[in-house]
């Protein structure tokens, strides 16, 4: 009876502690289920607190996309900027030769001017050679050099005035024979080829230039040597030489008109004088 | 403004009227000329200049000589010279510097040249 009785109690013992177990069980998941729902709520709230950068991310994107357009824009000003600033220093530097060349033309004409202002300050023939030699030796740079007239009677250029030569030392050159009497006959100015080596020729000059009235020409400019420091001729030489011939042409025609004019007026006065008295 | 007094000797009518005729370009310049090294010695005596601009080769007294004298007279001991000549060798060039010219410049005249020169000795 007693180990019976002893039995019950074990049982309920066990039982209890089964119940205990159980208990603790129901607990244990009842604390996971807990668990599990706050764990559930913290993954929703991050995925809340994840969902909102990606707007934020979109707002950056959209706005680093303006900044870049903004950049893109105001490079192309840059580069619209750095064209100008280049076509103004290519003009500035267009507009600066174009001041030295007006410069230069602008003394070539000054000088021009003085030329033909002292060629037809006078009618003296003399003084009109004499102008001649000066702008040849200030103007063009010459050193040796001589004017040659021609002589309608016989057709030959003959020497009137010289520099650094004798005039009596240049010859007489018949039209149409020779680089000056070429020169004479066809009107057009002639330069040598090349300088470099060039012994003084009185019939080969390094430079010819007929005086010319329209198509007439009346004697030439020969050039034998040039100053030590001018060494060539430049492009204002020639249109110098070419606007020079033209009014030393007519200073010196209307100078030998005035002179044989006077010659022969005194001429008939001595006549008139000598019949009336 | 002022008024710089410029000498030019030149006894080349041509080439003197092509000095003047340049120098009138810079404005404030009062210009006199000269026939040649005496004529220039004696408008040098009566007035005072700022400026001489000399030939070398003419009659009577030549350029150079006209410098040394210049350069003698305690008046004129600083006055800038510019001597515009056709003598393009270097011992000329030396020879008038020696003498006293500040300016050595050769022909065929070069209006830039000149004007340049006097601009730049009477600093304007």
């Amino acid at each position: 009876m007693s180990r019976s009785s002893d039995d019950n109690n074990n049982i309920s013992s066990r039982g209890e502690e089964f119940l205990q177990i159980f208990k603790k069980g129901a607990d244990f998941t009842h604390e996971l289920l807990k668990e599990n729902e706050r764990l559930r709520y913290r993954m929703l709230k991050l995925e809340e607190s994840i969902a909102l950068p990606d707007d934020d991310e979109a707002d950056v994107s959209h706005e680093a996309m303006q900044l870049r357009l903004k950049i893109e824009e105001l490079e192309k000003e840059k580069e619209e900027i750095l064209g100008r600033v280049r076509k103004v220093e290519e003009e500035n530097e267009d507009f600066a030769n174009r001041y030295v060349e007006i410069e230069e033309e602008n003394n070539m004409l000054a000088n021009l001017y003085i030329a033909s202002f002292q060629l037809h300050s006078t009618l003296d023939f003399k003084e009109v050679l004499q102008i001649i030699l000066e702008i040849v030796i200030n103007l063009i740079g010459a050193e040796e050099f001589g004017v040659l007239l021609l002589d309608e009677k016989t057709n030959k250029l003959e020497p009137v005035a010289s520099e650094g030569v004798s005039t009596s030392a240049l010859p007489s050159i018949p039209v149409g024979q020779g680089i000056i009497g070429e020169a004479t006959e066809s009107g057009e100015n002639y330069f040598i080829d090349s300088m470099t080596g060039y012994q003084r020729d009185f019939e080969k000059p390094l430079v010819c230039i007929p005086l010319k009235i329209k198509e007439h020409v009346i004697g030439v400019v020969v050039i034998y040597k040039l100053l030590v420091q001018k060494d060539e001729f430049n492009s204002v030489d020639y249109e110098l030489f070419t606007l020079l011939a033209g009014h030393a042409a007519t200073a010196v025609f209307s100078s030998r008109l005035y002179s044989d004019s006077e010659r022969k007026l005194s001429t008939i006065q001595g006549f008139i004088d000598l019949l009336t008295k | 403004m002022d008024v710089y007094k410029v000498l030019v000797v030149e006894d080349s009518p041509t080439m003197r009227q092509l000095i003047v005729f340049a120098l009138k370009r810079i404005r404030g310049l009062r210009i006199i000329e000269a026939n040649d090294g005496v004529d220039g010695l004696k408008k040098l005596s009566s007035d005072t200049f700022d400026l001489i601009l000399t030939d070398i080769n003419m009659p009577i007294m030549d350029g150079l000589k006209l410098v040394s004298m210049v350069r003698n007279n305690p008046k004129y001991k600083e006055v800038p010279i510019v001597v515009i000549t056709t003598e393009g060798a270097v011992e000329d060039r030396e020879r008038a510097l020696a003498l006293g010219a500040n300016e050595y410049i050769t022909k065929p005249i070069q209006t830039t040249q000149i004007l340049d020169a006097v601009k730049r000795l009477l600093s304007l």
